[in-house]
């Protein structure tokens, strides 16, 4: 181990630990908008950023029909075609990541908050007669017929139960998050594409070199994910602290109770904010595609768990924070490995947030979505 | 009444749970053979978890023999019982009770990994039930005095001094880069291949294989700028690896293990980041009947250790066709085992290693294909 | 409602606890409590009884081994984690750390690097898993409700990953070997029979038992229950809060020690991939899922946890997409768990570590 590695490559590593900072910062921002309205650990986000990547992949190969390869080579698109794709790309994985966090909210959350509703019903009764149905059939058309066909009834039972709903004690949240998270992620390995280990997401952005910078390269990939990032959180900051919804979010965060009495539409609030946090994890996956070229069905394990501890690092409900954070830990996470070595990348990341939290218990700059400025 | 609801629903959950109890006994066994064999054989592999992929080909492998052989033999079929460890050590120990306790079988296939093997075997040893792995290839599992292991390939005390002896020797590189994933079997094989190049290694580092960015490993390869690097570990980051290693402008050969040696997995999945890389592999493709019955099969071209399944379960198939008629029978006919499979001769020594697993097949990616290009003894 | 009465008259014994079992005579209630433990003593047998058999039995697998290797791992550590979560109200995402410092303690003593016989590294491994846990309680349980959660689950993560990156530990490759204990009279030990474990398990587990409810009814579980339900009021009533809350990471990582040793010695090899982040949130689900806070209820929710995967092995694939979906249903239909902590059935619950 050579430790004056780090001076050599000093900004190599700062240049790649700053391009997977900015996208755990992304995927931070989700769970810091949910702790901050509803001081919820949302641990089904990381499945939220999973879903996000099969819509980009989706999208890139079955509504584009790009191949992996042509004739042996990236398949590179330029001008319009390729501008108009990754914008097309990035729509989509926002759309299906933020679709994917409401309908979490409305399954897994909601009726625990004692506000369960007739979506969640039918989605719960469906689930029920789907696990009911493999009991009788592996086929799956089958199962989606059983389910459907019990769903019906099932769901009038279970909306009625909902009906005197209570709020749940908060780790019976944490638990129904697991549970949602753990259904996704197998549920996309098992009828997801079809299964080899990495899903290659097609390349059409030939990975340039625009300009090096202290020798580092950057590329215009990095380029994209720097600039694209950093305009994603200034419209949500902006969101947060200009409009109406955002005023909402902030009363919220501040005291739900007294939000409601207020008038504020406090389910419409929890709304807005989990598809706020989707369509940014929804970001985080197509730019994360766009680097890495690739997903999994448990590719959102270990991503949501370092995005949760940036968004701790920086200061849980904080969204600068969730930003200052994931690119503190990228940056941490990438020079500690020139360091100590490759292996050691996870150690350092939770000693740098023990350390943080020694000095600074609420995190660098402190918890506060209700107090966010500009 | 808002009790009686209550009451409903939990109701109607408890007897969800009792309906899925009573039913799941009536589902079918996952293997297609006929229902009435009176023999059969076990398979202990990663069916569901993380390892999956690698273990979906030793299924096709094993399943593939064992149709083979039933169409062959209508009147003494055999059936291939599978038993899902998730390559966890934690569920092996109940597995292999599970298989010991099952009569029929007269032989396992497997266990599909070194972790899972050590805490199955000493079982499988009480119990005097030989097994035959074609994917476990910790360089100590051998040296346990286990009677009833058995490996048909090389293990990675073979493997690595003999991929440093190409790289050595063939590659003659100035310096050499070396990563690996940190797994019992990459870092296994990285460290061999570490210790026979010597002062040749100029930078080393560990990925997380679970991550998705190896910047840091990277970086550290290119400020180094070794001529050639070895990856120990699966083609799953050995993909991620070239793509980012190419993409950072690092122009060394690449070098894998027999991990990596998987046509679809890797070749197909990096593309021209694939392209010039050398694999090394105690395997042999196969016998091009092997490889048209498996694309017939499955469509697909055949992944990591499929040759070795299929080899592995026409050993026991064989013994049984032999004549063996119990675990004592199979296990004695074992060691004097010695006929050719697709991917060698097959005799097993005294470890329980192959005798012939000593030579590694060298393979190189060109245009998109893995191709043979050489021996190393 | 007549039926609905009688509903209710069923099924208060599971709602409301031992409500008709407190009325019962004494004698009746020791006999049933005996009767009780004798059967669960037989419970690998239990594949064997009509009905019950075709209930528990895991087919593809063998149910004596999953008793031991998962049910009794779970039901510690569900027990264990309770005392953390359940008691304190303290969030422990990285409880199986201690599992792993329990396993990796005997591990090293009985195989890799002396050869103690078992029942000497036992208390070894769970003085070594308490001491873990004050080592990481000391700086870190100032750290309030969530915040805790992501730093012990660092921890957790942080033994793992040394574990894999240390050769004296063993490395990746994990370390096999590992002592049986010593045959007690017609006990033997062997990697053949796992139900001389499950004896011996299911002794520890009612030792255990014992232990924490008499902790739960003393002075420290008092001194727990008040910094559960509001932490600044119990140090404003003069309860020294770190110190409280400080016994209950250390006890609870006792417990996981000790699970941690049971699980080494029976399956006799250990590897760093046994130590998995996920296994910390499926001992969390266990605890949730039985109910927070009730010794019965993590015993239940332990088993279940262990027991539901296995059980619908012939889903395939498909098992843990199922184990998802049902962890869902059951939090959203019965959020205070299976079998909720008495007295908390009603009305609101106690909210665990509000970062507030």
């Amino acid at each position: 181990m050579s430790n004056w590695l780090i001076y050599r490559t000093f900004w190599d590593l700062t240049v790649s630990g700053l391009v997977l900072g900015l996208i755990y910062a992304l995927v931070a921002l989700g769970y810091t908008m949910v702790y901050g309205v509803l001081r919820l650990i949302n641990f089904a986000h990381s499945e939220v950023f999973m879903v996000g990547t099969f819509g980009v992949l989706v999208s890139l190969t079955k509504v584009f029909g790009i191949p992996l390869f042509e004739g042996g080579q990236y398949p590179f698109r330029t001008g319009f075609v390729l501008v108009g794709i990754l914008l097309a790309s990035l729509l989509i994985g926002m759309f299906v990541s933020g679709v994917g966090a409401i309908a979490i909210e409305r399954i897994a959350y909601r009726p625990l908050r004692g506000a369960g509703d007739v979506y969640g019903a039918v989605a719960l009764a469906f689930i029920t007669g789907l696990i009911l149905s493999f009991i009788f059939s592996s086929d799956i058309g089958l199962n989606l017929i059983i389910a459907a066909v019990v769903a019906g009834p099932l769901s009038i039972l279970y909306l009625r139960i909902f009906k005197r709903g209570r709020q749940a004690p908060r780790l019976a949240f944490l638990i129904s998050a697991i549970g949602v998270s753990m259904a996704l992620a197998e549920a996309v390995a098992i009828w997801g594409p079809d299964e080899r280990v990495v899903y290659q997401t097609p390349r059409i952005l030939e990975k340039k070199v625009l300009f090096t910078f202290f020798g580092a390269h950057v590329r215009i990939d990095y380029v994209i994910v720097a600039v694209g990032a950093v305009l994603m959180m200034t419209s949500l900051l902006l969101f947060v602290n200009r409009t109406r919804l955002g005023r909402g979010i902030r009363a919220v965060a501040q005291d739900a109770e007294t939000s409601r009495i207020l008038g504020v539409n406090v389910d419409l609030v929890i709304l807005v904010t989990f598809l706020l946090g989707g369509a940014m994890a929804g970001g985080a996956a197509m730019m994360f595609t766009l680097v890495y070229d690739q997903t999994r069905f448990n590719i959102g394990f270990l991503l949501g768990v370092k995005s949760f501890t940036a968004a701790v690092l920086g200061g849980i409900g904080n969204i600068r924070g969730a930003l200052l954070g994931g690119v503190v830990l990228g940056l941490a996470e990438n020079y500690g490995s020139a360091v100590f070595g490759g292996q050691w990348k996870d150690v350092i990341a939770f000693i740098v947030l023990l350390v943080v939290l020694m000095f600074r218990p609420t995190g660098i700059l402190g918890e506060s979505l209700a107090k966010a400025r500009v | 009444m808002k009790k009686f609801w209550k009451l409903a629903a939990t109701a109607a959950a408890a007897s969800l749970i009792v309906a899925a109890c009573g039913g799941s006994d009536s589902a079918s066994d996952t293997t297609s053979a006929p229902k009435d064999c009176a023999v059969s054989l076990g398979l202990q592999f990663p069916e569901t978890g993380d390892a999956a992929n690698l273990g979906a080909p030793m299924l096709k492998g094993a399943q593939l023999a064992v149709d083979e052989y039933n169409a062959a033999n209508p009147d003494a079929c055999v059936t291939l019982k599978t038993f899902d460890t998730q390559g966890d050590p934690a569920k092996a120990p109940g597995v292999a009770a599970a298989v010991i306790a099952d009569k029929s079988i007269l032989g396992l296939i497997g266990p599909g990994f070194s972790g899972e093997s050590k805490a199955a075997l000493p079982a499988y040893e009480a119990a005097g039930l030989g097994t035959v792995t074609g994917s476990a290839t910790n360089a100590e599992l051998q040296l346990n005095g286990w009677k009833v292991f058995h490996r048909i390939l090389g293990n990675d005390s073979v493997q690595g001094p003999a991929i440093a002896k190409y790289i050595v020797e063939t590659l003659k590189p100035a310096s050499v880069g070396i990563i690996d994933d940190a797994s019992e079997y990459g870092k296994g094989l990285a460290d061999t291949v570490k210790k026979a190049v010597g002062a040749g290694v100029k930078a080393s580092d560990s990925i997380d294989p679970k991550a998705a960015d190896f910047s840091a490993a990277v970086s550290k390869m290119k400020d180094a700028n070794p001529a050639v690097i070895f990856y120990g570990g699966y083609y799953g980051e050995a993909v991620k690896l070239s793509k980012q290693l190419r993409d950072a402008g690092v122009k060394a050969t690449l070098v894998f293990g027999d991990g990596v040696k998987d046509q679809a997995g890797y070749a197909d999945a990096a593309g021209p980041a694939a392209e010039g890389a050398i694999i090394a592999c105690p395997c042999k493709d196969g016998s091009a009947d092997f490889i048209s019955a498996w694309q017939a099969k499955y469509k697909e071209v055949p992944g990591t250790y499929g040759a070795e399944y299929y080899d592995a379960a026409n050993v026991f198939l064989n013994i049984i066709k032999a004549g063996a008629k119990d675990r004592a029978a199979v296990q004695a006919a074992l060691g004097t085992y010695d006929a050719a499979g697709i991917t060698k001769q097959i005799k097993f020594g005294a470890n329980g290693d192959a005798t012939e697993a000593a030579t590694v097949y060298i393979y190189k990616v060109t245009g998109g294909k893995i191709t043979y290009v050489a021996d190393v003894k | 409602m007549n039926l609905t009465q009688q509903f209710r008259d069923i099924t208060r014994s599971v709602t409301h606890g031992p409500g008709v079992f407190s009325k019962l005579p004494k004698s009746a209630r020791w006999s049933l409590v005996g009767m009780l433990i004798i059967a669960f003593y037989f419970m690998p047998y239990w594949p064997n009884v009509p009905v019950l058999g075709w209930i528990v039995n895991t087919p593809g697998t063998s149910f004596e081994n999953v008793l031991t290797d998962q049910i009794m791992v779970f039901v510690l550590m569900a027990l264990g984690l309770n005392v953390v979560v359940g008691f304190a109200g303290l969030l422990d995402l990285g409880y199986v750390g201690f599992y792993a410092v329990g396993a990796y303690t005997t591990a090293i003593l009985t195989s890799q690097h002396a050869s103690w016989p078992w029942l000497a590294a036992l208390p070894v491994s769970v003085l070594a898993a308490m001491a873990a846990g004050v080592i990481l309680g000391t700086p870190t349980l100032r750290l309030r409700g969530d915040y805790l959660a992501i730093v012990t689950l660092g921890f957790g993560e942080i033994i793992r990953i040394t574990a894999n990156n240390t050769n004296w530990l063993g490395g990746p490759r994990g370390i096999n070997n590992i002592k049986h204990p010593p045959n007690i009279g017609p006990l033997k030990f062997t990697v053949l029979d796992a139900k001389p474990y499950w004896y011996l398990g299911f002794t520890i587990i009612l030792l255990v038992l014992f232990v924490l409810h008499r902790l739960e009814h003393s002075r420290v579980g008092r001194a727990w229950s008040a910094v559960r339900e509001d932490e600044d009021a119990a140090e404003l009533m003069g309860v020294d809060t770190f110190k409280f809350k400080l016994w209950a990471f250390a006890i609870g990582a006792a417990v996981g020690g000790l699970a941690g040793s049971l699980y080494a010695t029976k399956v006799a090899f250990i590897n760093p991939d046994g130590f998995l982040l996920q296994l910390s949130i499926l001992f969390l689900a266990a605890v949730v899922l039985g109910g927070t806070g009730n010794m019965y209820g993590a015993i239940v929710g332990g088993f279940l946890v262990a027991w539901v995967p296995e059980r619908f092995r012939n889903f395939d694939t498909r098992r843990y997409f199922v184990f998802g979906c049902i962890l869902v249903l059951v939090m959203v239909f019965r959020p205070q768990g299976i079998i909720p902590r008495r007295g908390s059935a009603a009305g609101p619950a106690p909210v665990e570590g509000d970062a507030q």
